[in-house]
């Protein structure tokens, strides 16, 4: 059924809008802008900014063009002379309480309440400012994530994003009227409570109240420092977000530009984190199979669905909510752990350096990278895998500083080895990619035949569903994996941690059909993550991740267990896939948490 | 220990799971125990399947939900400008003076806890005030000291 039209009028043009409209849509689909701040396209209503006011003819008060529909016949003005003296009033009252330091602010130029107060030409001084009489914290006992309080706006854009899109909760409003403010549980240290670090709060945070732990000046330092030889590894989806830094539109890859940005600025090596994404597909397909033969054919209690690993907010949203299933989680570490824990052992003995002289740089799409490689398991080499993290707008504003025009770098290779990267690698940026990755060589490893989908492209696991499920039938089965003819392998694909929590309640009541779940912290995968380019919505996520799929299409090997760099690697360092050097330098254990 | 435990699965046990009855629970439990504490918030978070933070939340919007320990008995004394028209600073003054505490602080012998509150809708009879959940109204600096007076010899 169609749904019923609507008739109004925005600022004097004649429009129609299906019923249920919002009058922020209805004014945007006319090419009418409304500003908002705690509005985001991927949070539910909240309307308590009232920066988006209009005035409607007949009503004696303004309204929320973000909370209210579309009406029959409404006449519609947003930017009448009262709209335009309330919009100011309200943004004026915001800064009065806002720390206006904006040249020491890290979100300085990228901040939508600088634009707002320039659009409207706010002066500071027509309220007096509150913010000398109160109290303000800046929370950075976290490794990854800074809390401002006295740059908050109290728009709550994370506390929905904490709720909706994370169902984690770490943050919510505390007290009232003008105590009231955005906290953690009794207010307590951010490295304390149930926080996941995906970062999710920063991406959607309209000043530069959330921000991710910066560690520029340190990597800056190790470069500078001669003693020191300086690896940086880039992960996946850094390369098709990076240009929405440097002036790009979204979904433009920069890969060859990139690794001549990160050469020029000074690493000594310039190396690939799809490299370890690769070596990860590998150990952690291997792991399924072992999985599945300890279950159907020792008939051992082993824990099933098996479940990826990769993502350092996933990990954390598990151990602390769902302690009683670590099991679940393959043991492998994730590409960036591996990259660091192979940099300082196998790298480091063909290049002739001591692993003490190596600094382990990663750029990652995520915040929560930066909390991994902080934890105190991940040394099994004698030194931390990974020795600084920084994300992908941290590059970006390092390339900034370092003077370079990158619209106008050529594009170059990354260095051999452990720059070595396949189509499958490419695609841990998105959400389903690792599934994809692990199916194409799990597959041909069980049957010696390549996946049997057109070009390779799993397109049931694809997409941005919630969740997605697949079922692969496993026939004509190589003599070794026997126990498996006829199986058919269910696995299932969840992205954004309220998806994860679906999943995870069904495994709860044991109601679970799958072998294999990918699980990604942040809606969209790694192309989302907490670390990305500033604002995100759906388009913004679609479009890197179309850019990834063509990455990978490009590439001319498209197959983990196919790269070369990797075949070498288990030639001359570490035998076999699950072997002893593996078990002790890519395999990891995980903690129990409190749910505070 | 194990009392305390009972005091929030009893609760909602009592009121339900549901969302909607958190305030009832809360109210509940600081009945009954006197304050919230931190692992009662949490726990409570983790029967009705909330978040600590959300629960902390809704409990520190309401100033009758104490989080702190608190005297056996409570007095809030009105802020709001109608009794402070009507002198509720000196009322504050004297109570202050009879129990040697200051706003916020509890009486060494745990009687009594000194608080304000916002209007309580005695507006008319100012400056008033409640020890637990009983109003005074009309108050003195002299019948104030009687008031506190009979609770001690409760």
């Amino acid at each position: 059924m169609s749904k019923k039209m609507i008739n109004l009028v925005i600022d004097e043009i004649k429009t129609t809008v299906p019923e249920g409209t919002l009058l922020l849509e209805a004014a945007k689909s006319e090419n009418v802008k409304i500003p908002t701040l705690c509005y985001h396209e991927d949070l539910c209503i909240a309307g308590n900014c009232r920066v988006c006011v209009v005035e409607v003819k007949g009503w004696n008060t303004l309204l929320a063009a973000c909370a209210t529909p579309a009406m029959e016949g409404m006449v519609v003005y947003t930017n009448s002379p009262l709209v335009r003296r309330a919009r100011r009033d309200i943004l004026a009252l915001l800064i009065s309480e806002h720390s206006t330091q904006c040249t020491t602010c890290y979100r300085s130029t990228n901040c939508e309440l600088q634009d707002l107060a320039a659009e409207y030409n706010i002066d500071n001084e027509i309220y007096i400012n509150l913010l000398k009489d109160k109290i303000f914290t800046v929370d950075r006992t976290s490794w990854a994530i800074e809390k401002d309080e006295s740059k908050c706006i109290r728009c709550q854009r994370c506390v929905r994003t904490c709720a909706e899109l994370q169902k984690v909760n770490a943050l919510d409003v505390i007290n009232k009227g003008a105590e009231m403010k955005i906290a953690t549980f009794f207010d307590m240290a951010m490295s304390d409570v149930v926080c996941t670090n995906c970062g999710q709060c920063i991406n959607r945070c309209p000043t530069g109240a959330l921000t991710e732990r910066r560690y520029i000046d340190e990597i800056w330092d190790a470069i500078g420092d001669p003693t020191k030889h300086v690896i940086v590894q880039t992960a996946p989806a850094v390369r098709v977000a990076l240009g929405e830094m440097l002036g790009y539109e979204p979904g433009v890859r920069v890969t060859g530009k990139m690794v001549t940005a990160l050469k020029r600025i000074g690493f000594d090596s310039v190396l690939d984190t799809d490299f370890s994404a690769d070596l990860t597909i590998v150990e952690e397909g291997h792991e399924l199979l072992q999985r599945l033969k300890r279950k159907l054919v020792d008939q051992e209690d082993i824990a099933l669905p098996l479940m990826t690993s990769c993502s350092p907010a996933w990990i954390k949203f598990i151990e602390h909510l769902y302690p009683d299933y670590l099991d679940h989680l393959s043991t492998c570490k994730s590409p960036q752990q591996m990259f660091g824990a192979i940099a300082k052992t196998y790298y480091a003995e063909k290049k002739e350096l001591d692993p003490k002289d190596i600094v382990n740089v990663s750029v990652m799409p995520c915040s929560a990278k930066k909390f991994e490689a902080n934890r105190m398991e991940m040394k099994d080499s004698g030194y931390p895998d990974i020795d600084l993290v920084c994300t992908t707008r941290e590059l970006g504003h390092m390339i900034r500083q370092s003077g370079i025009n990158f619209k106008e770098l050529p594009n170059s290779k990354y260095d051999k080895f452990m720059g070595e990267s396949t189509g499958a690698a490419v695609i841990f940026g998105v959400t389903g990619g690792v599934m994809e990755a692990a199916l194409r060589t799990a597959y041909e490893i069980v049957t010696g035949r390549e996946v049997p989908f057109e070009g390779l492209n799993i397109t049931p696991v694809r997409g941005m569903e919630g969740i997605r499920e697949a079922t692969i039938k496993l026939e004509k089965v190589l003599p070794d994996w026997s126990f498996l003819e006829g199986v058919e392998l269910r696995v299932a694909v969840a992205h954004g941690l309220t998806n994860a929590a679906q999943i995870m309640d069904n495994i709860v009541i044991g109601e679970s059909p799958y072998h294999f779940i990918e699980i990604m912290g942040c809606p969209g995968g790694c192309i989302g993550g907490g670390g990305q380019p500033i604002p995100t919505n759906e388009e913004i996520r679609r479009k890197r991740t179309e850019a990834i799929y063509t990455e990978d299409e490009k590439m001319k090997i498209r197959k983990s267990h196919e790269n070369p760099e990797i075949i070498k690697l288990y030639e001359e360092f570490l035998g076999t896939p699950l072997g002893e050097i593996s078990h002790k330098l890519l395999h990891t254990k995980y903690t129990r948490r409190e749910r505070v | 220990m194990r009392k305390r435990e009972s005091a929030v699965k009893n609760a909602v046990v009592k009121y339900g799971k549901e969302r909607k009855n958190l305030l009832p629970i809360l109210q509940e439990v600081k009945q009954i125990k006197n304050y919230l504490s931190r692992s009662d918030i949490s726990e409570i978070g983790a029967e009705m399947g909330l978040s600590s933070a959300h629960v902390y939340g809704v409990a520190s919007f309401y100033h009758f939900i104490n989080l702190t320990e608190q005297g056996q008995n409570i007095i809030w004394v009105c802020k709001t400008i109608s009794c402070y028209m009507k002198g509720s600073n000196d009322i504050m003054m004297a109570l202050e003076e009879r129990l040697k505490i200051k706003i916020g602080e509890t009486t060494s012998d745990g009687k009594f806890t000194l608080l304000q509150t916002n209007c309580i809708g005695w507006c008319h009879k100012g400056p008033a005030m409640l020890v637990n959940d009983e109003p005074y109204t009309d108050l003195t600096p002299e019948n104030v000291v009687q008031i506190i007076d009979s609770y001690y010899k409760k």
